[in-house]
């Protein structure tokens, strides 16, 4: 990479953070609370992006392994004591475990197949997750207002953190905005070492990857696995930060297929584009329900959204960053038509 | 499982047929799924809204004085219209990106049309007359439903018309031509983006046939009516062969008879358990046999 | 004035310029070889030609300019043969055929060819019904043939014919399509790496080299030529 890249880089990168840091001043409490939630989705979305966009699998499954994370750490908290930060971690690994199981079929299916086996995981969760009610609180969920006592994120007003006290919702933003950089970093970091070439020498053949004498099943379970982890961490943020009330229908198939969207509309591949396709999954709906209160109006303009970044920008919002970035580099293949 | 196989052939063979029924309007609905995703790789999400859309709009012409066959052919006719138009809208522009790019226009094309049914009519259910005579028949001295046997053989005759039009005419040579090896049949000058619109409008054209069939046997429906049944077709695809059209008759077919037993006679599936049990079938054929009966190999082994 | 003519004809792949700028003619009823060696360029002649790639320059083809769509090159009168074939494997020969004459709208004439060339080519008659995909290399090339033919081109582009296929089956190719140029006046470009057989089998060769025209003239100047000698014939 050229100095000038290089500078240009620290130089976009050190503007962001910036951004991020003052960011919830100019905020409202309210929409600091929907821009934590939305930092919720950039970190599962990172998962999602290191899974469809560097190895090139498709999983419909991700909303599940959110809940999986969301339980973990709400089952921990209330009904176990612990404290409430300290289960984000635990989550990721829980849900680091589902994703690997949920990779095993990868290991044989492919794309249209592999997106039907994480459909059917999906749709399934919620059914699972009433059907083991002692250990989920069953349809009914789990509410930890009532029952966490150690906890740092839950207080109403404001929290005291390293001695300075600022607005619950403000740290909320910060907590997961903040673990949203640092796990985007290490996707960086591993994108560019060697397990992110064997993902993407997988993505563009998977036949030539393997006789290259890559282990293509082990990469495969691990893209899963690795994503599980910050799906689970997603989610269990995500209780933390929206309602501190988790129950089957808090990740239905809807957000499965959001995540899927905010990857796709983010623009696959691209890092920045993730925060993008987040901030897109957690703002246009909303949007789009204060356009018109007409019933079924937020899902025409919501869907036209989509349809219409997709049509304009083929490689999504983080494609159209990129271009504005880089240098234009050609397509490989010019066709005729 | 409760001893059932005590003498009550005649039931078995009405739950049979009704099952067949059900199967028959998954069977159209998959062939209008496996027909887009053999022409263009991509499965359209979309599909069970607009076959929802169509219904609607056959439902007002009747509100408007047409009986039930006037009205299901203009809707056919206007969805095979309307699917051409989609294409050429919607999916042409992203033709040349990645499966995953228009999957995810297909998926905002769900919102927009069912959220439009929503905006279009109001939320509360509405009926539909039905298609055939609601006497049942006696055949072999066994009562059966004519709207079961009517529905089977509308969405069979449907997907032979449309196997005899791939199989002898110009065009479907064309068309299969174009979702094999769409460079050759340039070369051949056959104008490959027009067969893909081509298709979009015959798969909207099928999925207003299953659409038609399967509103008025429901009694009551509402905007969200096909989402269900593009589980089912997606099942019935997947057992079959989704690669298949064959495949998606054949497993869909079983999957209404073997759903409908499921539901009969063994007491505590509900509709929540049919969708679970179709789910189910997913998960089993996709981690047994893949390509489920007809499909070709799908498993790599590298 | 020559059935095809390019002149300045360049194109690109991304960053990398494939063509620069070539001027080459094929005249009525004559077989004209691009010999040259890989990465030459000479595939990317053909897709320039046929519309496959985009490209810059003249292409004129029976005195007017040629469009640059695939399909619209098959409806003015050239067929293209690509690399590998091009067979539609899943389908039948029968199909594969009729889909030869896709452009054309004169049914009759249609059957009657379909059955010409089943006479010309006994070996496809006898498996008709059978997936394109199951027949032999030699006769898929046979059948790639056949197709172009079923499209009554006036002008035959053929990529590489000899590639991957028996010496004797090639040499058999190569006597079929001489058959029909000297019958029925079909034109011909025809690239080829096997040089001996091009040069013995056309009238007129260009030598391509990493994008340009390096020597053009007659096959039998072309087989004395020194350096063509040294570097393509071998001796």
């Amino acid at each position: 990479m050229s100095r000038l890249r290089i500078a240009a880089g620290v130089v976009v990168a050190a503007a962001t953070v910036a951004l991020v840091l003052v960011l919830p001043h100019w905020l409202s409490d309210a929409k600091a609370a929907e821009f934590a939630r939305a930092g919720c989705f950039f970190i599962a979305i990172l998962g999602l992006n290191l899974l469809t966009g560097y190895t090139g699998q498709i999983s419909l499954g991700h909303g599940a392994l959110m809940a999986v994370g969301a339980y973990t750490t709400a089952i921990l908290t209330a009904d176990h004591g612990f404290r409430d930060l300290w289960t984000v971690p635990l989550a990721g690994l829980v849900a680091m475990g589902a994703g690997f199981v949920l990779g095993l079929p990868a290991r044989r299916l492919s794309g249209l197949y592999l997106a039907l086996v994480t459909f059917a995981f999906a749709v399934a969760m919620p059914a699972l997750l009433k059907r083991f009610s002692g250990l989920t609180g069953g349809s009914q969920g789990i509410n930890l207002f009532d029952k966490a006592l150690n906890r740092s994120t839950g207080a109403l007003g404001s929290v005291h953190v390293f001695g300075a006290t600022v607005a619950t919702n403000d740290f909320l933003f910060y907590l997961t905005w903040g673990i949203g950089f640092a796990l985007a970093g290490a996707a960086w970091l591993l994108v560019r070492g060697r397990v992110g070439r064997a993902f993407r020498a997988m993505r563009d053949s998977e036949v030539a990857a393997a006789s290259a004498g890559i282990n293509t099943a082990f990469y495969k379970t691990l893209a899963f696995a690795i994503s599980g982890f910050y799906a689970g961490v997603g989610g269990s943020l995500f209780v933390l930060v929206s309602n501190w009330f988790v129950s089957p229908t808090t990740f239905s198939f809807d957000k499965s297929l959001l995540l899927v969207v905010g990857a796709v509309v983010g623009g696959l591949g691209s890092l920045a584009g993730m925060a993008l396709g987040a901030l897109f999954i957690q703002f246009v709906p909303d949007w789009a329900a204060n356009v018109s209160h007409a019933p079924g109006a937020p899902s025409v303009f919501f869907g036209a959204a989509i349809v219409l970044v997709m049509i304009l920008l083929p490689s999504g919002l983080g494609g159209l960053l990129r271009k504005l970035t880089e240098p234009l580099t050609r397509r490989l293949y010019t066709r005729s038509e | 499982m409760a001893p059932v196989l005590a003498a009550d052939w005649a039931g078995v063979a009405q739950q049979v047929v009704a099952g067949l029924s059900s199967g028959g309007t998954y069977a159209t609905l998959a062939v209008a799924l496996v027909l887009i995703y053999r022409a263009t790789g991509v499965v359209n999400f979309a599909q069970g809204e607009l076959a929802m859309f169509s219904t609607f709009v056959a439902w007002t012409l009747t509100q408007h004085g047409l009986s039930y066959w006037p009205a299901f052919a203009l809707t056919v006719a206007a969805s095979l219209a309307g699917g051409i138009v989609l294409e050429r809208t919607v999916i042409r522009p992203v033709e040349r990106a990645s499966v995953l790019t228009i999957a995810i226009v297909t998926i905002g094309l769900f919102f927009v049309v069912n959220g439009a049914a929503f905006w279009i009519w109001s939320p509360e259910v509405k009926s539909m007359p039905s298609a055939f005579s609601t006497q049942p028949i006696r055949i072999a001295g066994v009562a059966f439903s004519i709207s079961d046997l009517g529905i089977i053989g509308v969405s069979l005759l449907a997907v032979l018309v449309l196997w005899l039009f791939f199989r002898f005419t110009k065009l479907g040579l064309a068309m299969r031509a174009a979702a094999q090896n769409p460079e050759s049949s340039r070369l051949a000058g056959i104008r490959v983006s027009w067969t893909i619109a081509l298709g979009w409008g015959l798969a909207t054209a099928l999925g207003a046939i299953a659409g038609l069939l399967a509103a008025p046997p429901l009694g009551s429906f509402d905007q969200n009516f096909m989402q269900p049944i593009l589980l089912y077709a997606f099942a019935g695809a997947v057992l079959g062969g989704i690669d298949s059209a064959l495949g998606a008759v054949v497993g869909s077919l079983a999957l209404g008879v073997f759903l409908n037993l499921l539901g009969t006679y063994v007491s505590w599936v509900g509709t929540d358990l049919r969708q679970a049990a179709a789910l189910a079938v997913i998960l089993v054929v996709l981690l047994v046999r893949p390509s489920g009966l007809f499909g070709s190999a799908v498993v790599r082994r590298v | 004035m020559p059935l095809l003519e390019l002149r300045g004809v360049a194109a690109r792949y991304g960053s990398l310029q494939a063509l620069h700028g070539i001027d080459l003619s094929v005249g009525e009823g004559e077989i004209v070889a691009v010999l040259g060696a890989n990465g030459a360029g000479k595939t990317t002649t053909l897709r320039a030609i046929s519309g496959t790639v985009r490209a810059t320059g003249s292409i004129v083809f029976a005195g007017e300019r040629l469009a640059r769509r695939p399909e619209a090159v098959a409806r003015a009168g050239i067929a293209h043969v690509p690399e590998g074939r091009g067979t539609f494997t899943q389908l039948s020969v029968d199909e594969n055929l009729r889909l030869g004459a896709h452009v054309r709208r004169d049914r009759a004439a249609v059957k009657a060819d379909h059955d010409r060339v089943l006479e010309r080519f006994p070996g496809l008659a006898d498996r008709r019904g059978q997936a394109a995909g199951t027949l032999s290399g030699g006769e898929q090339q046979q059948l790639a043939l056949a197709r172009a033919l079923m499209q009554q081109p006036r002008l035959l582009l053929l990529d590489e014919p000899s590639l991957g296929l028996a010496p004797r089956v090639v040499a058999d190719f190569f006597r079929v399509v001489g058959e029909l140029n000297e019958q029925e006046g079909l034109s011909v470009l025809v690239v080829e790496q096997n040089a001996n057989l091009a040069l013995a089998s056309s009238s007129r060769a260009y030598v391509l080299e990493v994008g340009r025209i390096a020597v053009a003239g007659t096959s039998s100047e072309l087989r004395r030529h020194a350096s063509v000698r040294r570097s393509y014939l071998g001796y």
